[in-house]
C-alpha cells in the first residue's frame, strides 16, 4: 500500500537555508547541501527546495545549488521559486529536480500549467498555493471559511479563492498541490486542518500540507483529520527538534502507514 | 559499457548519478551509433507517451533499440521507459510503442480515495500472487525483500498480455505490474534512482548482471 510521506523543506535565501515565522523574520538554518544529506540519512520520503526570494527579486533559481543537492540525494526532489517559463522548468529538471513547484506565474498565467504538464507530464508539475484565511469577524458568509491566495512569497494578495484555484490547477493538469497556510506557517501550532481538508476533498491529486508543524500530533492530525497525502516541515527538522525517523515511528505506532 | 538514452524526456542525470554511485562508467546516448558501444542500455523517461515515441523516432533510436534488444543484450526501461516497451498506451491512442513486450499501458481508474498520479513510496510484492507463476527469481530483485519500499510516480500502468512476465507487483486499489521481465529485457514502473538503498541495490544488481 502507498505510504504517507514526510517531506522536509529547505527554504533557501542567498544559498543558505532560512526559516521565518509567517513568512517574515528569517533566520539562518545552515548549509543546504549538508542539510539535504542529513535528510537523506534520516530516510525522508522526499525533499522540497524553495528559493523563497527568487520570485520577488526577479532572479533565476540557484541552478548550481540544485545540481549540488541533487548529486547528494537519492530521493524525489522538488524545486520551486522564480519559475516563469517552460525553459525555467527544463533548466531545473536538467539540473536534477524531479518536480517543479510553481506559484506566482501559475496564478498570473494559468496556461503555463497546461503547457508544462503536457510537455513534462503532470507528475512533475506541483502547484504551490500560499493561502490565508479571508474571513473577517464581520463577514456575512455564515461561518463558512474561505482562504485567499497570495503570490510573490506571501507579499501580494490576489482575488483567488484557494479551493477554487486548486480545482482549476487540477483541471489544467497539475500533478500535486503544495499547500502552505500563511496563518500557521512557523507558528508550530499545527497545520491548518480545515484548509488542508477543503483542498484535499476538492482535487483528486496528492496534497502536501505545509505550515505549522510543531509536534508529533500535528503530523497525525494532518494525515487523519485533514486527509493530507504528505506533510511538510522545515524548522522542526532543521533545528533537530524532531528527526524524520521519530515522526515516522510515532505515526507507525498510531497506525498510519509510513516507510520506516 | 552501460548506456543511458537521452532523448529529451525528463532528467537522465539522476539515473546517471545513481549508476555512477555504484562505481561504473556510463555513456549518455543521443545518437543511434553510440548504442553499439554498450552491452547494457537504460531507457529512462518521464512525460508523455506520444512525445517520447516521437523523440525516439526523430533521433533514429527506435530501430537501434529494438536491434539492441534482439541481440540479447540487457535492457532496462524505467517508468515511461518501461511503458514504451509495450505495444500501445491509453495515453496516446494510435501511437505504436516499441512492442517488445506484448500488452498495453492503461490509465488508472480507481475508486474514490485513490488519487492519480500514484505518487509516493509503495511496496514491491515479489512474484504474482495466486497466479501460479514462479518468476520470483528475477535477477534485478536479488536480495530485495518482499514488501520493500520503492518510489512510484505515474498515472498509467502496464498490463502485459502474458502474466508470466510480471516479476513483481504493487498494490494501489488493485495489483499492477511493478517489474516486468522478459528474457534480457526488464521494465520498472518505479524509480530505482529515487528509491534510496533499495533502488541502489536494484541498480547494482543490474550493473552486475
Amino acid at each position: 500500500m502507498l505510504t504517507k510521506r514526510i517531506i522536509p523543506c529547505l527554504d533557501i535565501k542567498e544559498a543558505r537555508v532560512v526559516k521565518g515565522i509567517k513568512f517574515l523574520g528569517l533566520r539562518d538554518a545552515g548549509d543546504p547541501v549538508e542539510v539535504a544529506r542529513s535528510y537523506e540519512r534520516q530516510k525522508a520520503d522526499e525533499l522540497v527546495f524553495l528559493d523563497i526570494t527568487a520570485s520577488y527579486q526577479q532572479r533565476q533559481t540557484l541552478i548550481s545549488l540544485v545540481e549540488k543537492i541533487a548529486q547528494n540525494i537519492f530521493m524525489p526532489f522538488t524545486v520551486g521559486g522564480g519559475i516563469r517559463s517552460i525553459d525555467d522548468i527544463r533548466d531545473l529538471l536538467n539540473a536534477g529536480a524531479d518536480k517543479v513547484s510553481i506559484n506566482t506565474t501559475a496564478v498570473k498565467y494559468p496556461e503555463l500549467i497546461q503547457e508544462a504538464s503536457a510537455k513534462f507530464g503532470s507528475q512533475c508539475i506541483v502547484i504551490a498555493i500560499d493561502a490565508e484565511m479571508a474571513n473577517s469577524p464581520q463577514s456575512t458568509d455564515h461561518g463558512k471559511k474561505r482562504w485567499k491566495v497570495y503570490i510573490n512569497g506571501g507579499r501580494t494578495p490576489t482575488e483567488l479563492d484557494a479551493v477554487e484555484w486548486a480545482k482549476k490547477a487540477f483541471n489544467l493538469g497539475a500533478g500535486e498541490v503544495l499547500l502552505t497556510s500563511m496563518d500557521c506557517d512557523g507558528t508550530k501550532e499545527g497545520y491548518d486542518l480545515e484548509l488542508t481538508k477543503a483542498i484535499s476533498d476538492a482535487v483528486n491529486i496528492p496534497v502536501i500540507a505545509s505550515g505549522g508543524a510543531g509536534k508529533l500530533e500535528h503530523f497525525y492530525d494532518g494525515f487523519t483529520k485533514a486527509k493530507a497525502d504528505a506533510c511538510l516541515a522545515a524548522s522542526l527538522f532543521h533545528y533537530q527538534e524532531l528527526t524524520v525517523g521519530q515522526v515516522k515511528q510515532y505515526l507507525a505506532n498510531k497506525g498510519v502507514l509510513v516507510r520506516l | 559499457m552501460i548506456g543511458i538514452i537521452d532523448y529529451g524526456m525528463g532528467n537522465i542525470h539522476s539515473v546517471q548519478k545513481a549508476l555512477e554511485s555504484t562505481g561504473v562508467k556510463v555513456l549518455v546516448i543521443n545518437k543511434p551509433e553510440d548504442i553499439q558501444e554498450c552491452d547494457k542500455l537504460i531507457l529512462p523517461g518521464v512525460g508523455a507517451y506520444k512525445d517520447a515515441m516521437q523523440e525516439l523516432s526523430n533521433q533514429g533510436l527506435v530501430k537501434a533499440i529494438t536491434d539492441f534488444i534482439r541481440q540479447d543484450k540487457v535492457f532496462l526501461g524505467i517508468c515511461l521507459g518501461m511503458q514504451l516497451l509495450f505495444d500501445s498506451s491509453d495515453e496516446a491512442i494510435g501511437v505504436k510503442g516499441l512492442g517488445i513486450i506484448k500488452g498495453k499501458v492503461k490509465r488508472f481508474f480507481l475508486p474514490e480515495g485513490f488519487k492519480v498520479p500514484h505518487m509516493g513510496w509503495n511496496q514491491l510484492n515479489r512474484g504474482v500472487r495466486g497466479k501460479g507463476s514462479a518468476v520470483d527469481d528475477c535477477p534485478l530483485l536479488k536480495g530485495i525483500e518482499d514488501g520493500a519500499y520503492v518510489y512510484f510516480c505515474h498515472s498509467y500502468y502496464c498490463a502485459p498480455k502474458d502474466n508470466r512476465v510480471i516479476a513483481a507487483t504493487a498494490e494501489y486499489s488493485k495489483d499492477f505490474c511493478a517489474v516486468a521481465w522478459q528474457d534480457n529485457c526488464f521494465g520498472m514502473q518505479f524509480h530505482p534512482e529515487k528509491s534510496q538503498d533499495v533502488g541502489l541495490k536494484i541498480l547494482r544488481n543490474f550493473v552486475e548482471l
